[in-house]
């Protein structure tokens, strides 16, 4: 058995995280019996269609569109696409051209007959998995001659709307000492149900996700990357109504960490709970098939509720989340699972009882690439106290082992980071993680202390929670406002429209193949 | 730096403040000392701590000093910068628009409710447009509120409505006439680009199409909104930094007794 530098009881610990299970099962079996546009879209796009028709609707979107018009997207994309190509002897990129253009019905069914269906498929399917294993050994290849920096990961944002801008601010930040560049999102993309094409250069707050923007920023990290002799991932967000497939755009174009949370997106961004675990499943398996860090949004859970009164409920949902990963067939090395240093800075110890958390967490997760958000809640324009807002955080990140320091930037609250915000925070953070390096190994925690009580009351509220969640159900819990204060309805919030159950016919083989070949 | 601990500038200048010719203060009345921080597009080096000189005397900034600087990637320097100001601003002469009221904390302004409305007001809130932040609207109108303010929730002569965030101009506004608001509050965030003053237009151009201007109370607020912002593009009032649920909540109710709204 482990041990606890804080007195965890593992016992009580091992409880919560069979509750977790038993929630997430339930969650599981409803999952599998669904699919949903975003899903037979991401199929579409392993079948290598790509592009845009003259309306600029992307092909893939052509495609389930005209599936789920004629009512018969539950059958799924790959079951039409086989049998376009058996009836047409064409590829599938020519065919969804076709269905754009008017020219072909791709509902017309020749055969039902599950071999010949898999057999037509069976060189496109192979295509598709050997891009991503390529990819995937790509970034094992960098790791493994260039290497990586140490743990925790620094990880900034850029954000200026222009990616070409973006890859200017990414290549500054490396070289001041990132880790992780993440290109934040224009606001509103988590809405739209289809994924822009080409370069942008225009957003609000942030830059559209495209797989050219994708493709961009990668060679731009890789040149840097390759002069710094140090591998610089690239985060981006798998999260909205389009889920798996900015996943699978990630993973052919070599992304190494997604934002990829399905709780966030219920509760912050008011997705419908049913669409979104659907297309969660999916796109956790092809990040963890791609071998991408998944990071989960319970951070945010403490910018709506009381970080104090609420720190069990991110425990709670980090344990749900990290069963629902791995039914996804996501190993715990890439699960970076969320909290957040969020308390009010003015509370009397604050800082031990975020450390304790931070300890608590790490030693609940002892493999998970843990991802530990900043102060934002707190941060009032005052830049000069926020700096050692995020210098007391960045001495928790080191102390407690954090996998992705998720850096906070003086300026947090006031506009999207300056170059000179991301040296400063750069500077912060390398100062601190330096000059305390092993701090963690050289202090104990006081029995009977404030941290050693502290956790062991999260944990038992934790365990209340799980026991109430386990009763009525995950979907019935959000539906009460169970994570961060926010309520959100079964039927309710955007894209349930796109969900459909299974039919007869229903294929899609990458499931196995990417949970069971890695 | 190196000149150690103690200015040895000659303080030549009239050190008694004078309203109507005020200076940034540093330690003594009318040196001008401002203090900032910039980065330029030009790798480091002489020339760019000169350059960095010359923007400070160009800012009307007299001795510019350069603190400090660095090169943050190739082609760009960052400095830390000090300077006395030579500007002076008239203070005496000065008029901010502000919202008028009396701020009341939760308890007057109910019992303020009870007294001159007599009946619970219905208050609608949302983060609108692309915005996807709840920070604003959460801190003014959840229940915990925020810095030790309770927020609209709490009220009980409040029936607040939190919409969440994201939610388009025409949806706010619908859902405002169907839950019959005395006062609709949009939050903004987001202000890149000026996006949040695109977004407020259109709001207060879909409320007077639809005949509805007058019939709510129209506030907005965020953290890079003022109450002249607010005035300008035609709400009632604007809530800006360290404003809090009472002061919209007393300007509301206040607003709604002078206009005779029962």
């Amino acid at each position: 058995m482990q041990k606890s530098k804080l007195g965890l009881d593992f016992k009580k610990v091992e409880y919560a995280r069979g509750l977790a299970k038993g929630i997430a099962q339930d969650v599981q079996t409803f999952v599998e019996q669904y699919t949903t546009v975003a899903v037979e879209r991401t199929l579409c796009r392993l079948m290598g269609i790509d592009g845009i028709d003259d309306n600029e609707v992307p092909l893939p979107n052509v495609v389930v569109d005209a599936l789920k018009d004629k009512g018969v997207l539950g059958e799924g994309a790959l079951f039409f696409i086989a049998n376009a190509m058996l009836q047409t002897g064409l590829k599938p990129q020519a065919i969804a051209e076709k269905v754009a253009a008017g020219e072909l019905d791709i509902t017309r069914v020749v055969t039902t007959d599950p071999q010949q269906i898999a057999h037509v498929l069976q060189p496109v399917i192979d295509e598709s998995m050997e891009r991503i294993r390529a990819r995937r050994a790509r970034r094992e290849h960098y790791l493994d001659t260039i290497g990586e920096g140490p743990k925790p990961y620094l990880y900034i944002i850029v954000a200026t709307g222009n990616i070409y801008e973006d890859v200017v601010q990414a290549q500054a930040g490396a070289r001041q000492g990132a880790d992780i560049i993440a290109v934040i999102r224009t606001t509103g993309q988590s809405l739209l149900d289809y994924v822009p094409y080409g370069a942008t250069t225009e957003g609000f707050g942030g830059t559209f996700a495209t797989q050219e923007n994708f493709r961009i920023m990668r060679k731009a990290l890789d040149e840097v990357g390759e002069e710094q002799g140090r591998y610089i991932r690239l985060c981006n967000y798998c999260s909205g109504l389009c889920m798996p497939e900015i996943a699978i755009m990630g993973a052919f174009e070599g992304l190494d960490v997604m934002l990829n949370d399905a709780l966030y997106g219920i509760l912050f961004r008011d997705i419908n709970m049913q669409r979104t675990l659907i297309d969660q499943y999916m796109s956790r398996i092809i990040n963890g098939f791609a071998g991408v860090i998944i990071n989960t949004g319970e951070d945010n859970y403490l910018t709506t509720a009381d970080a104090v009164e609420a720190a069990h409920t991110v425990l709670a949902s980090d344990l749900i989340n990290e069963q629902l990963a791995l039914m996804a067939g996501l190993p715990e090395e890439q699960m970076g699972l969320g909290h957040a240093f969020e308390m009010d800075p003015m509370l009397e110890n604050g800082f031990l009882l975020e450390l304790a958390q931070a300890q608590m967490t790490r030693e609940i997760f002892p493999k998970a690439t843990l991802k530990y958000m900043p102060p934002t809640k707190f941060m009032t324009g005052n830049i000069f106290r926020g700096h050692i807002q995020d210098a007391l955080f960045n001495i928790i990140g080191i102390w407690t082992h954090q996998g992705i320091q998720l850096l906070g930037m003086p300026t947090e609250a006031i506009h999207t980071p300056f170059m000179s915000d991301r040296y400063l925070s750069i500077e912060n953070a390398k100062y601190i993680f330096n000059n305390l390096k092993s701090i963690g190994e050289e202090m104990e925690f006081a029995e009977g202390g404030i941290c050693r009580n502290r956790v062991k009351e999260v944990l038992e509220n934790t365990i209340k929670l799980l026991e109430d969640i386990t009763k009525e159900g995950l979907f019935t819990a959000l539906e009460k406002g169970i994570f961060g204060d926010v309520k959100r309805p079964k039927n309710g919030g955007k894209g349930l429209a796109g969900v459909t159950m299974k039919g007869a016919n229903y294929y899609n083989p990458f499931v196995e193949l990417m949970k069971g070949k890695r | 730096m190196s000149e150690g601990l103690y200015s040895m500038e000659a303080k030549d200048f009239d050190k008694t403040l004078d309203l109507t010719k005020i200076k940034p203060y540093g330690d003594t009345m009318n040196d001008g000392k401002v203090q900032l921080s910039f980065t330029l597009p030009v790798p480091c080096g002489a020339e760019a701590v000169e350059a960095a000189k010359q923007m400070l005397r160009k800012m009307g900034l007299e001795n510019p000093s350069v603190v400090f600087y660095k090169e943050l990637t190739p082609g760009f320097t960052f400095f830390n910068c000090y300077g006395s100001c030579s500007h002076t601003v008239d203070y005496t002469s000065i008029y901010v628009p502000k919202v008028e009221s009396n701020t009341m904390d939760m308890y007057a302004t109910d019992e303020y409710i009870r007294e001159h409305i007599g009946r619970p007001i219905v208050i609608v809130g949302a983060s609108t447009g692309t915005d996807a932040h709840t920070v604003g609207i959460d801190a003014i109108m959840n229940m915990k509120g925020y810095a030790g303010h309770y927020g609209l929730e709490r009220y009980e002569m409040i029936e607040a409505y939190n919409l969440g965030s994201q939610v388009p101009n025409e949806e706010f506004i619908a859902k405002g006439v169907e839950l019959h608001a005395d006062a609709l509050l949009v939050s903004q965030t987001v202000t890149q680009k000026d996006v949040h003053i695109k977004n407020m237009t259109e709001f207060i151009e879909l409320m007077e199409a639809e005949g509805l201007r007058d019939k709510m109370i129209c506030c907005c607020g965020g953290a890079r909104v003022t109450h002249e912002l607010a005035k300008e593009l035609g709400f009632d009032a604007g809530f800006g930094m360290n404003t809090y649920a009472d002061d919209v909540a007393s300007f509301v109710v206040q607003e709604m007794v002078k206009r005779g709204m029962k």
